[in-house]
This record gives C-alpha cells, sequence and structure tokens, in this order.
C-alpha cells in the first residue's frame, strides 16, 4: 500500500496491444449497478494486470460513468495499475513489525539482486518490486508474498535465493 | 472407536510457515500407506510463531505439535499414530503432562477466539456442533423482541473493537430508531493497521461467527442488506467468508423469513477493498462500497441516519460482531463478568515485534500489559531489554516500559496516549529507535492520508520532513517544539479519525522518549544504532579476512585494502549507506 498512489503511465507497446473485446462480459454484468466502479476497475485489472489506457475509455463510453470518475477512483486506490507488471509481483511487506525486523533490508537486496527501484519492473518483465503495508503475517516478520505465496522469517539473502529460484523455473518452462 | 484425528492448520499465517506441505506430506502418507485417521485441516489457534501446528487427538486426549516440517510430520505418524507413542519433545501443548507453551493457552479466556483453530472453518455442520447458529435460534424460538436484543447487548458493556470503544448496543439502537424501508448493517474487515491481524484470523478461522452476529444485528436494528467490507490482501478470508454465506444460505440462515421469523429477510455478501488505509473510517468505508474515492465525510448526519446510499446503516468491525452470538447465547452477566468496571468482556491481541511468542491472544479487559508480554507473551527474544510497546498502530501510541502495569481496558490506555485502537501489539528491545518508529508511523500515515484536509495533507509531511532531516543528523534546537505544534494543529483540524490521531506517535515517543530525540539533534547520535546516517562504520581489523567484498561494493569506493589484509573505510568519503555492513559475511563491520 506504501506505493506513491498517482503512478506515471508509461507508454509501451503493451499499452497499445490489448483485446478489448475481453472486457464484454464483465462490463455486462457490472452495467447499470450501484457502486460499480471498483468491481469494474478490478475485472479489468484481473484480465490485464493493470487498466489500459483504451479501457478506461471503452468503460466510460458504455456505461455512461464519467471518464474522470473512473480515473479518479482508479488513482485514489493503491490496488490499480495504470502500467504493465511482471508476471510475478513481489510485495514485500513493511508493516510495524516487519519494519523493526528490518524489512529494508530485504527490500534493499532484492533491489540490488532484480536491479530495479521499489515500483519498478524487470528488464525480463518477470517480477515487479513492491512495498505493501501490513500483510497481516506480523508472527513471521519480517515478510513477503509473491503470488498467493507468502514467505516468512526472510533474510536479505534468503529473498533473493527465492526470486532467484523462480527466475530458474521460468526459464526452464521458456525452454521446453 | 473413533478414528484418531490429525487435524493441520491451515491460516495465512501457517501455510507461511509451510502448513500445506506438511499437510501434503501427511495425505500423501496416508494414502500410500492406507492409513486409518481422519486428516482435518483447522485455521489459527494463535500460537503462530510455534507454526506449522498439526493436532492429533486419539483415545487418550489432545496433542498440540508444533514446528512441524515434513520429516517430523512423517515421525509423528510413524511414532505416534504407528506405534502409540507421542513424540513428547515436539508436543506443545496438551493437558495430559507438562509442556513448554501449556501456560500460553491456560492464561487466556476465549470468546471471539472460541472456535478458531478448534474446527473447520469451511464446514457448516463443524460450526453447528460447536452451539453455532444456536443464538439466532434462540432468538427465533424464544420470539426475542428487536429492543430486548438491543437491551442485551447494552448491559453487556460491548463496546466497539474497531479501536474506539463506542457501545455497541447504543449504536445498534440508533438505527433501530431510524425508520426506513432499507436499512444496511456494514462490517468493516479493512484491518489496515500495520501490526495487526485480529480480524484476519477470525474471519479465516471462523468466519460463521462473524456472519451469525451481524444476521442477529440485521434483526435487531431491522437491516435487510448487508456487506462485509474486507481488504484485498486478505484472499483467504475472502475465499471462506463466501463459502460460508453459500452455506448459511443454503440452510436458511440468510434469505427471507429467516428462521420462521415473518418478515425478516435479510442477505450479505462480501465488498472487496481496493487498498485505502482511510476506507477504515466508517464514512470512507461507505463511500468506497458506493464505488467512490474513499474520502471521510462530515459527521453528522451519522450512519445511524444517513449512511450507505443515504440509509440507516450499522457498522461494526469483525471482532465486535464475533462477540455477538456468545453474549445472546450466554446471557448478559456471563459476558460482563469479565473486565473492568468501564471496559467489559475481553480483548484479542495481536502480539508481534521483539516478543518470543508472537501471535494471537485473547484476555479479560484489565490485565496488565507486563503480564500479556511476559505471561502470554513469553518476554523479549534474546533477553534483550524491553523498551517499550506499541499500541493501536498509526494512530496509536508507544507505551515505556515504567508504565507496562497499565492494565487494558479503554480508558487505562487512553490515559498514556495511546489507544487500544484494533489490538495489535508490536514489542519493542533496546535495538529500536524510537524516532525511527515515529517516523516510520507519519510516513505511513502521510502516505495514506487522502488529502481532503490541509492540516493532514501538508502537516503530515511537513513533520515527516522534520523528522528525516533529525535522522540524518541535521536536526536543530527548537526542532521538537515544532513537531509538537504541528501535532497539535493536524489533530485539531482534521474532520476524521485518520488525521486527529496521526501525531499520536510522535506526541508519545516525544513525551516518553525526549532524550533519544535530543540525542539525534545535540549529539547527532542515535542510541540504539538504527539511523544509518548517524553511525560510524569502522573495520574490526581481528576478524576482517580481507575478502574485499565491502570494497567492491563500496558506491564511493571509500574502502581500500590489499586482499587478505584487513580493509580500512576512509570515514571523509563514507556515504553511510550501510551496504559494506548488509555484506560483510564475517561481522568484520562495526558501528559506533
Amino acid at each position: 500500500m506504501r506505493i506513491a498512489r498517482i503512478k506515471p503511465e508509461i507508454k509501451t507497446e503493451d499499452q497499445e496491444a490489448v483485446d478489448l473485446s475481453l472486457l464484454n462480459p464483465l462490463i455486462e454484468k457490472y452495467k447499470n449497478k450501484k457502486g460499480n466502479v471498483i468491481p469494474l476497475l478490478q475485472g479489468a485489472q484481473e484480465i490485464y494486470g493493470f487498466i489500459p489506457r483504451q479501457a478506461f475509455k471503452k468503460i466510460s463510453d458504455e456505461t455512461g460513468i464519467k471518464l474522470s470518475d473512473i480515473y479518479g477512483v482508479a488513482t485514489f486506490y493503491a490496488q490499480f495499475r495504470l502500467s504493465p507488471v511482471g508476471k510475478h509481483i513481489i510485495k514485500v511487506c513493511h508493516g510495524t513489525a516487519c519494519h523493526v525486523q528490518n524489512a529494508d533490508t530485504i527490500t534493499d537486496s532484492l533491489e540490488d539482486a532484480l536491479k530495479v527501484k521499489d515500483g519498478e519492473t524487470t528488464e525480463d518483465k518477470l517480477f515487479t518490486l513492491e512495498s505493501v503495508a501490513c500483510l497481516g503475517c506480523c508472527s513471521l516478520a519480517p515478510v513477503m508474498m509473491i503470488g498467493d505465496e507468502t514467505y516468512g522469517k526472510l533474510t536479505g539473502s534468503g529473498a533473493v535465493k527465492i526470486v532467484k529460484d523462480i527466475r530458474i523455473k521460468e526459464k526452464q518452462k521458456a525452454e521446453n | 472407536m473413533a478414528n484418531t484425528q490429525v487435524i493441520v492448520g491451515l491460516g495465512s499465517c501457517g501455510i507461511a510457515a509451510g502448513a500445506k506441505k506438511t499437510y501434503e506430506k501427511i495425505r500423501s502418507l496416508q494414502e500410500a500407506e492406507n492409513l486409518t485417521f481422519d486428516l482435518k485441516q483447522t485455521s489459527c489457534v494463535g500460537m503462530c510463531y510455534r507454526e506449522p501446528l498439526v493436532e492429533v487427538i486419539d483415545e487418550t486426549g489432545s496433542y498440540l505439535y508444533g514446528d512441524i516440517d515434513e520429516n517430523k510430520a512423517v515421525e509423528i505418524l510413524d511414532k505416534h499414530l504407528g506405534q502409540h507413542s507421542p513424540v513428547k519433545d515436539y508436543v506443545v501443548q496438551t493437558d495430559l503432562f507438562e509442556t513448554s507453551d501449556n501456560d500460553f493457552l491456560k492464561n487466556q479466556v476465549k470468546v471471539v477466539l472460541r472456535n478458531c483453530g478448534y474446527m473447520n472453518p469451511e464446514s457448516i455442520e463443524e460450526y453447528e456442533t460447536r452451539e453455532g447458529y444456536k443464538a439466532i435460534r434462540k432468538i427465533a424460538n424464544e420470539k426475542l423482541e428487536q429492543t430486548a436484543i438491543i437491551q442485551e447487548i447494552l448491559d453487556s458493556g460491548l463496546r466497539g473493537r474497531g479501536g474506539a470503544g463506542f457501545p455497541t448496543g447504543m449504536k445498534w439502537k440508533f438505527a433501530y430508531n431510524n425508520e426506513s424501508d432499507d436499512k444496511y448493517i456494514v462490517c468493516n474487515a479493512d484491518e489496515g493497521d500495520p501490526g495487526a491481524f485480529m480480524d484476519r484470523s477470525v474471519l479465516e478461522g471462523d468466519p460463521h461467527a462473524v456472519i451469525e452476529g451481524m444476521i442477529i444485528g440485521a434483526y435487531a436494528t431491522g437491516a435487510n442488506h448487508g456487506v462485509i467490507y474486507c481488504r484485498a490482501e486478505y484472499p483467504l478470508a475472502i475465499k471462506r467468508l463466501n463459502i460460508a454465506l453459500d452455506q448459511a444460505r443454503k440452510k436458511g440462515y440468510l434469505g427471507n423469513d429467516i428462521m420462521g421469523m415473518k418478515g425478516f429477510s435479510f442477505d450479505l455478501f462480501v465488498k472487496e477493498g481496493a487498498g485505502a488505509f482511510v476506507c477504515g473510517e466508517e464514512t470512507a468505508l461507505m463511500a468506497s462500497i458506493e464505488g467512490k474515492r474513499g474520502m471521510p465525510t462530515k459527521r453528522p448526519p451519522f450512519p445511524a441516519e444517513s449512511g450507505l446510499w443515504k440509509k440507516p446503516t450499522n457498522i461494526n468491525n469483525v471482532e465486535t460482531y464475533a462477540n455477538v452470538p456468545w453474549i445472546i447465547l450466554n446471557g448478559a452477566g456471563a459476558y460482563n463478568k469479565y473486565g473492568t468496571e468501564k471496559s467489559k468482556g475481553t480483548k484479542v491481541f495481536a502480539l508481534a515485534g521483539k516478543i518470543n511468542r508472537s501471535g494471537l491472544v485473547e484476555v479479560p479487559m484489565g490485565m496488565t500489559i507486563h503480564d500479556v508480554i511476559f505471561k502470554l507473551g513469553g518476554g523479549i527474544i534474546g533477553n534483550k531489554k524491553f523498551k517499550a510497546v506499541q499500541m493501536g498502530g498509526p494512530s496509536g501510541g508507544c507505551i515505556p516500559e515504567y508504565l507496562s502495569n497499565t492494565i487494558v481496558d479503554y480508558d487505562s490506555v487512553n490515559a498514556t496516549g495511546a489507544i487500544m485502537g484494533s489490538g495489535g501489539m508490536i514489542v519493542m528491545d533496546e535495538s529500536t529507535c524510537m524516532v525511527d518508529v515515529a517516523k516510520f508511523f507519519i510516513d505511513f500515515t502521510q502516505k495514506e492520508s487522502c488529502g481532503k484536509c490541509t492540516f493532514c495533507r501538508v502537516g503530515t509531511k511537513r513533520m515527516l520532513e522534520i523528522l528525516n532531516r533529525i535522522t540524518e543528523g541535521n536536526g536543530a534546537e527548537g526542532d521538537i517544539e515544532k513537531l509538537e505544534e504541528l501535532a497539535y494543529q493536524i489533530r485539531d483540524n482534521s474532520l476524521c479519525g485518520l488525521g486527529q490521531t496521526a501525531p499520536n506517535p510522535v506526541l508519545t515517543t516525544i513525551k516518553y522518549f525526549r532524550d533519544e530525540y535530543e540525542a539525534h539533534i545535540r549529539d547527532k547520535k542515535c542510541p540504539s544504532m538504527v539511523c544509518k546516517q548517524l553511525l560510524t562504520y569502522t573495520v574490526d581489523e581481528e576478524k576482517c579476512t580481507g575478502c574485499m567484498v565491502c570494497l567492491k561494493n563500496c558506491p564511493v569506493d571509500a574502502i581500500s585494502g590489499e586482499r587478505k589484509q584487513p580493509h580500512v573505510i576512509d570515514q571523509e568519503s563514507c556515504i553511510k549507506c550501510g551496504l559494506c555492513y548488509t555484506k560483510c559475511k564475517f561481522d568484520a563491520i562495526v558501528l559506533s
């Protein structure tokens, strides 16, 4: 959660090449329902991994919700991303318990190993490194979460090893 | 004879510690060797520090095993189930003999956590056998009036467990008194305080208790719609809630004319949050459910008059609702016999930080903080000196060691300048820098401020800048006073609880640890050796092997030396980044 709210939109090829028809069932489901902006955005992000510029426009056009309202909601909540992210999102917990157990070292080590800064995506688009507030696993501090897996009682080198193992697995997958 | 039961704890913390692997190992062995025992799952029993936990219940009794990895699981299956000889060394809790952790559960009173870790949270039948949905049945069978239920909750003395401690019965009464065709009941499960995980454990371990509490609240206030607003960061809690809701609908606990009560129709759904701390504030939470930016609004009108979709709305927190069925079933008198004069019942605390037994505990109100930390929490890691405990998250404060005889109830904790909050207790020892802790929280609130009120938006930023320069060695005389002045301005001029309480971590650390601030400002020293910029890095010549790792990693080439010769750090060019300290494998970099 502790990432800057309004992230700059990065213009990339991924921004252009999105299949907007994937949005149709989602819009159908939530159209004309009250309080639908957040579920629409969550659904769009589920599909693309981020919310592409054209998706905003399509949602607005087809639901009648003002573009500015949708954009306002998307930039308010930390969950929404306006730029593509890596295949795996590494969420390093920086809650209080993790902070006093040196969560900074985990982020520092990962920044060092992946050669990205907090909030950035690696060149091979495998990993995005993020700092989040509490993941609620305080007794295992310091903690990080990759996908749905939570890893506890980390050290800097331990965290790097976990990430490297995932990278090796991905490489093997790609080669097969 | 009943089969032996093997129960694996599969809460988030258990899974993070490897419980899924343990579970799979047991399952595959059971299959491969055709073993006859019932393999079950449960959630967190609170002993997070011993995860993964495996409980074996045989004809002699219950044995709770701790720290069970795959290898130990094999050993237990072999010795305990195969040869009927329990592996005593791994048992952490049992009634049958003395163990290292028996006292952990003995000193607790479990009301809210009555089922957590004792049943399968994905089974409504197991909940029902543990007196589940009996309270709503009682209401239906005895035809209890709405006002009688509200009176029972009032008599119990239950106060809002989200932190503010407003009497729950009063809230219900306000919502009941407002006439409307549509009324809402909302569960605040947006547990955002870093360091608090009580609500997650309850939702994961006993989702039906929260749902039953909400059904009772809906009946009492006359609500027909319900929403559980849950953090998206808690995927397992959301999954289990949805399973539980489906089961409750099938059994007729939700829907039309519930339990044969004519005209009582109620259903509820889970709404996922989208990551904004301020949405824990009730008006912001409702704005978020309505699909807007989660900005707080002015009260009055209070939610009880005009809340969600401008309808009367009652909002309580997870723990509050989980108390309700127990109170209805056992009576207000059974509940308010626990606690102090103004704070009745029990409170769940999440223990974390530099404490031996981090996990969840539930104690009667009135226990001293010292007892919670030392009797239940097992004291400080590595027998270091206990310095302070942080309560109430970013809205709370640090209570110093000399006030640890403070009892846990709303008023006593408030008197210290901290707040009870939702129940996070982060324990700090002598190696924690209090200025750094204050900076950590202001950094958090500054980022989470929604930006509506100027004092909160700009004021927290200015406070953060001052704290940054203090911890970097650029603090000046008068900075403490400036922090205090800003703190009072932010407190008095912010609309919602986030701003009004944001300065608390700074105010309490200045109050109790002013000497640490002064050491940073006047002597440019960090007594706890945390603030990197105030440290001096030198090489211990005895320990240095001359491996050249630090030398290669130093971003400003401040380290010199030959291979296999002790290195030297040039203090003039050192930028105090701390990289050499983290890189050195021989602990040869000394901080002073």
